[in-house]
């Protein structure tokens, strides 16, 4: 499904990602953990062609990113699902208009955004703040939004990078649920975090990077003195 | 179809956003389209005048003082002829000169049937046997008595033709500058709503938005600006060079024996030539300010 091989990228003298090799199967639950400027968000950015690697090929399903011309990208990013730390809802749009806004983008028939949305909502549990603007939203709910956005059109891959990083432990559990959920469906999860209990109590692969590599790669705990 | 409808919704929806902005845009390329329009109806006028210039001087003509009489002037006729280099001469009386214009300006001939007093004086015309000698002949035809003014083809065309270089010259490079300002005018006020709608912006991208999708409102909004401006332009330019036609026709044609360039034909070509230069400056506006959005 999401395959690095031997991918490097500089910012300038600054090595973020260097010869990493990684391969995520189809339906996949995996976290990505490691110290702060270990390279994590760089391989999102990398996977979503948002930066250009330097050396190394990057897979995502059938298409290989890294030498996609610039006029397929956005159908490749349609096939991610993306969530951030700091939700990124548009506030001057409601719930509902948020998640029918990705649908809107890529053409989707109107018909198909009145059944679709409020599916995705209620897939959420945020059916009944469907007309409220995000202002009026607590933490939790807006990762709701964001989460049901990201997968409104049905991607098959959600990315998510620090989902939980401003939320408090209970509501952070609760959207691990959701996410659970969405992985069940089929959708291939990868997920960037700093919440070592969260990646403990998820039992899910983990693949940790310090310095732009791979560290470790393993089922089960945040570290490797953790692990069973 | 769909895609088509949200671009134009959000197209204006950013022009109300962005109301003093866009209405000072408005405002610069109408400012840019009139002065653009001055020199159009200029060069335009400039250019008939050398034309009609240029059929009128193929001979000499030598405009009489309204004292000499007809007998004198016949005399003159004969003596003109009797000149080395001179074909023919033909002697053309107030009235004939009156008529000939009429028949001239055809279409705008009816300009001169208001006049009280008939302004074209008597006129010897010559042909000579070769233009280059076309000189000597007006030295010797100056110093004749009862002559007002000799015109002859070489120093009108050469003259109108300098004023028009001069004119096109000075326009063409005042227009270039002014088309680059309004397209800085137009991206820069397009920035702005660009820069509203940034975060929205980057999560179209990320939801997989092409950039034709992303820019298709930015650029319809610079449209309906340049679009704006230019029927704002044409109506003040058609409006302004009908009331000149109205008011001046008559003494330019009197004046440079040269009607004026008909309303009709100035107001097709602004129109067309404005709304085509409007778009082109609304576009070209918006995409430049999204360049830098968009690369990502
Ligand atoms: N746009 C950029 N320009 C220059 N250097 C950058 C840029 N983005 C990231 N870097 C550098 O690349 C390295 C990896 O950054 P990255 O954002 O991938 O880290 P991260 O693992 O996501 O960290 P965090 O957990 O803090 O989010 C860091 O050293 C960072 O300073
Ligand atoms: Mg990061």
């Amino acid at each position: 499904m999401i395959e690095f091989q031997n991918v490097t990228k500089k910012y300038g003298n600054n090595v973020a990602i260097e010869n990493l090799d990684l391969k995520i199967e189809k339906g996949e639950f995996v976290f990505l953990v490691g110290p702060s400027g270990a390279g994590k968000s760089t391989c999102i950015k990398l996977l979503l062609k948002e930066i250009e690697a330097d050396e190394g090929i990057i897979f995502v399903g059938e298409r290989e990113v890294t030498s996609l011309p610039a006029r397929l990208v956005p159908a490749h990013r349609r096939n991610i699902g993306i969530v951030f730390q700091d939700f990124r809802l548009l506030p001057k749009k409601t719930v509902y208009e948020n998640v029918a806004f990705a649908m809107e983008i890529i053409h989707a028939s109107r018909k198909d955004i009145k059944r679709q949305v409020p599916q995705v909502l209620s897939l959420v549990g945020i059916s009944s703040k469907a007309e409220q603007y995000p202002h009026q939203l607590s933490a939790g709910e807006q990762q709701r939004v964001a989460i049901a956005r990201a997968i409104v059109n049905n991607p098959s891959v959600l990315i998510a990078d620090e989902p939980t990083g401003n939320l408090d432990p209970d509501t952070a559990w609760e959207i691990m649920e959701l996410i659970k959920t969405i992985n069940e469906k089929g959708t291939t999860i990868v997920m960037v975090t700093h919440a070592k209990d969260i990646v403990d109590r998820m039992g899910k692969r983990v693949i940790a990077i310090e310095k732009g590599r791979v560290v470790r790669d393993a089922e089960g705990a945040y570290r490797e003195d953790e692990s069973i | 179809m769909r895609a088509f409808s949200y671009t134009i919704r959000q197209a204006f929806a950013q022009i109300g956003r962005n109301k003093n902005m866009s209405t000072a845009s408005v405002f610069a390329i109408t400012a840019m389209m009139l002065i653009l329009g001055l020199f159009f109806t200029l060069m335009v006028n400039v250019n008939l005048m050398a034309e009609n210039a240029e059929n009128q001087f193929e001979t000499i003509q030598v405009y009489l003082e309204d004292e000499v009489s007809a007998e004198k002037a016949l005399e003159m006729v004969d003596e003109i002829e009797t000149m080395e280099y001179v074909a023919d001469a033909r002697y053309i009386t107030k009235e004939e000169a009156l008529a000939i214009m009429k028949t001239r300006w055809g279409e705008n001939s009816y300009l001169l049937d208001g006049l009280v007093d008939n302004p074209f004086p008597a006129t010897i015309e010559i042909t000579s046997t070769d233009l280059q000698y076309e000189g000597e002949i007006v030295k010797a035809v100056e110093k004749m008595r009862g002559v007002e003014e000799v015109k002859f083809h070489q120093e009108t065309i050469d003259k109108i033709l300098t004023i028009t270089r001069y004119i096109e010259t000075g326009a063409l490079v005042l227009i270039i500058i002014l088309v680059i300002v309004s397209i800085i005018v137009v991206s820069n006020t397009i920035k702005l709503t660009v820069h509203a709608r940034e975060k929205e912006i980057q999560i179209m991208k990320y939801v997989g938005a092409t950039n034709w999708f992303v820019r298709g409102p930015f650029l319809v909004e610079g449209i309906i600006i340049g679009f704006i401006a230019s029927i704002i332009a044409a109506a003040i330019v058609g409006f302004g060079y009908y009331q000149v036609v109205k008011l001046f026709a008559e003494k330019v044609l009197i004046i440079f024996s040269s009607g004026m360039v008909p309303f009709e034909f100035i107001i097709q070509n602004i129109v067309i030539i404005f709304v085509a230069l409007g778009v082109c400056i609304g576009s070209l506006g918006s995409i430049l300010s999204m360049r830098r959005f968009l690369r990502a």
